[in-house]
């Protein structure tokens, strides 16, 4: 029904609904698309990488624009495509797996979303404006400070924009998932990927501000004279780096584990069990995100802490290797005896356990301070994190972008084009990074515009190119996949993978108070237990009552534009005095929006029980 | 559940006396933040040594902290655990830090 209205409206009134929509849904669709193109932009800037990287002494790009490529890849792909990803499915999913209506703040959720896409587009204005970041991803102190283009000033002000969003997206998880949770849905019932999102959020919490505080020290050194990672003026530029990792470490728990979450749910949905060791699992994911906080010193070992913190590092660092191993095992033992059945999903899942498995222990390696000596700021590092990011998270978003389309648009993306999806980006990355292990072990360095011919390092770079094309080719046959399916795919049943979770109970296309009634949960896996114990139907906990929905919203955009607008103000202001014109109209816009939104009142709508019963049953 | 006004009389009696407590309490923990904020301005005019005051003041400081959140902002009543769990998380991961870079990166 709501596609039938969707396609009486024209494409301006449709435009209008995505620029204003606090619907969850809506806004998954957004972040897809934001992340999804962020992605690409990022892919495009590794091809570069590699192609430059081909032969020995290339010149296909000169030195300066390959640091610009070099850090922009980084830096997308941690905060501009992977956050926003995550947040697709969690926006996409956590709602319906806890049976709620919406989020806990619907306008939040959308202030979110326009301020990481308004950050990222910010950041990448660089590339027009004289140049790229160039300082690495880490934007290590004194490169940062003394980089002379205003690339780096992008790269503050972009992320703190973009920054902001996040963590109001986190705040929204963890008190969406407190408060709104189905009756009976008790922390102990929550599906797996809920509870990472959960944790993953409290992550964000409490990681961001590290973050958010030391792009603005980076600012004000910049922009504004101060001096904080000058020590020739009493500054001290390791805190930018410890700052940077007590963010940038937890950061790498909130994109893995719900990667984790994902894969989780695929596995017990593909193996036809319950999750092996459910509560072991949630006590995993917990213990990471604990031990997460105490190891971030391990990206500095070769700073000069002293044998007695390094040692104190590196022993934190090798502990997490036991809850993950946990979290392994489970997997590989809700395998063993199911019903497997070789879906994309659940392929992307297979794949993933040994990739990941190899990156994990390469990580106990590197976390030998005294040997991390020799690994540190080469390939092998480069190899390590490239298969726990790209084995971990990316494998899980492709993974979840085949197991959740049917939730986000209706239909079963083809199966026959994912499976060739995952044969040429799995044999692509492993040809890719595999080598550069060795690489790295022979002594190439990472970060380096090219390598001299004659030091044994040809043919792995070869080969690691190679590689790199092969995923290349990967991507865009899953592009090809999506457009053939939104243009011919038939929309497919409420619940085409035969699920265990409540967001397989909605009916398709999801309507957009999700839940006519609130479901009655009793136990974990609700519709399998309905499935295999009750009729089918999950068992409603309320009758048929008004809906109470919150209306959509265009602040949310004008107060992104207007951060937006001031940021180039703060970027140029040193140049010209018209930066301050610009602070001025983006800080009027940004703030004025913000006065509209404290002083209209806005309760929302009612979707009335008559028009609820009009439209037949739902559960029953 | 409600038309039992039998029920009713004996919840209303136990609010009451809950009420009284909680007000006790409160009115408790009133005069004794009181006395401290006196103890903390009698340390600083008295002919104490510093390394004695500041300690002794920042301790009063965190009790004074706890009796707020616990007693006027009610963290020692039911359904408050998830904001006590965030919060001594954050507590956590600050302290840490903290004495991370003190320890590391200044000394």
């Amino acid at each position: 029904m709501s596609t039938a209205t969707l396609e009486k409206r024209g494409f301006g009134a449709t435009l209008w609904d995505y620029l204003t929509t606090v619907d969850h849904k809506k806004i998954a669709i957004l972040y897809l698309l934001g992340g999804a193109f962020f992605f690409l932009l990022g892919g495009l800037e590794a091809m570069l990488i590699r192609l430059q990287l081909m032969v020995p002494d290339n010149e296909l790009i000169g030195a300066q624009f390959y640091n610009e490529v070099m850090t922009m890849h980084g830096t997308t792909m941690i905060f501009l495509a992977a956050m926003p990803l995550i947040f697709a499915f969690m926006n996409a999913v956590v709602p319906l797996q806890i049976g709620a209506r919406d989020v806990a703040f619907p306008f939040l959720n959308s202030l979110g979303f326009w301020l990481f896409l308004f950050g990222g587009v910010l950041l990448n204005c660089s590339w027009f404006l004289g140049g790229a970041p160039d300082a690495g991803w880490t934007g290590y102190a004194p490169l940062s400070i003394w980089s002379p283009t205003h690339g780096v000033d992008f790269y503050a002000v972009g992320l703190q924009i973009s920054g902001f969003g996040t963590l109001m997206g986190g705040i929204n998880f963890i008190v969406t998932i407190v408060n709104m949770r189905a009756p009976g849905m008790t922390y102990m019932r929550m599906p797996l990927f809920t509870w990472t999102a959960f944790v993953a959020s409290i992550l964000i919490l409490f990681a961001f501000p590290a973050l958010t505080i030391g792009l603005f020290l980076m600012t004000f050194d910049r922009l504004f004279g101060a001096n904080f990672f000058v020590p020739d003026m009493g500054g001290n530029e390791i805190i930018w780096e410890h700052i940077f990792w007590i963010f940038g470490h937890p950061e790498v728990y909130i994109l893995v584990l719900p990667a984790f979450g994902i894969f989780s749910e695929i596995i017990s949905t593909f193996s036809k069990k319950r999750l092996f060791g459910y509560s072991s699992m949630v006590f995993a994911t917990v213990l990471i995100a604990f031990l997460g906080f105490m190891v971030w010193a391990h990206h500095m070992f070769t700073v000069g802490m002293g044998p007695i913190a390094n040692s104190i590092f590196a022993i934190a660092t090798m502990a997490i290797a036991v809850p993950t191993g946990i979290k392994i095992f489970n997997w590989l033992l809700t395998m063993w005896g199911g019903n497997i059945r070789m879906t994309t999903p659940m392929l992307w899942a297979a794949g993933f356990i040994p990739t990941f498995t190899i990156g994990g222990m390469t990580g106990v390696m590197v976390a030998v301070a005294a040997a991390d000596f020799q690994y540190h700021d080469t390939y092998f590092v480069v190899a390590h994190f490239h298969y726990v990011i790209v084995g971990g998270v990316v494998f899980g978003l492709i993974a979840a972008t085949h197991y959740w389309w049917p939730i986000m648009f209706g239909k079963v993306l083809d199966e026959k084009l994912g499976k060739w999806t995952f044969w040429t980006f799995f044999i692509g990355f492993h040809l890719t990074f595999f080598i550069q292990h060795f690489l790295g072990l022979i002594g190439m360095p990472r970060r380096y515009w090219k390598f001299l011919p004659g030091q044994d390092l040809e043919t792995g770079n070869f080969i690691s190119t190679i590689g790199a094309l092969l995923m290349a080719v990967g991507t865009i046959i899953l592009l090809y996949n999506v457009i053939k399916t939104t243009v011919k795919g038939e929309m497919c049943s409420q619940d085409p993978w035969d699920g265990r979770t409540l967001e397989w109970s909605i009916p398709n296309p999801t309507p957009h108070y999700n839940f006519k009634q609130l479901p009655l949960v009793r136990g974990l896996d609700p519709v399998w237990i309905e499935k295999t114990q009750g009729n089918g139907k999950v068992i409603p906990a309320e009758p048929v009552n008004d809906i109470h929905m919150p209306n959509n919203s265009f602040l949310p955009f004008m107060i992104s534009l207007g951060l937006f607008i001031a940021g180039f103000g703060f970027i140029y202001r040193p140049d010209t005095s018209f930066g301050y014109v610009l602070i001025a109209i983006g800080l009027i816009i940004t703030f004025g929006s913000m006065l509209i939104r404290s002083l209209k009142d806005d309760t929302g709508h009612h979707i009335h029980k008559e028009d609820l019963e009009k439209e037949g049953a739902g559960v029953e | 559940m409600a038309k039992d006004t039998n029920s009713n009389q004996y919840q209303d009696q136990f609010y009451k006396q809950k009420h009284k407590e909680e007000m006790k309490y409160q009115v408790i923990t009133f005069a004794m933040m009181i006395a401290f904020t006196i103890i903390a301005f009698g340390l600083v005019a008295g002919p104490f040594s510093k390394l004695f005051v500041v300690p002794v003041i920042l301790v009063l400081a965190g009790v004074q902290v706890l009796f707020q959140l616990y007693y006027f902002m009610h963290m020692n009543q039911k359904g408050h655990e998830m904001p006590a769990i965030m919060i001594y998380s954050g507590i956590f991961a600050a302290v840490l830090t903290i004495l991370a870079l003190t320890t590391i990166t200044w000394i």
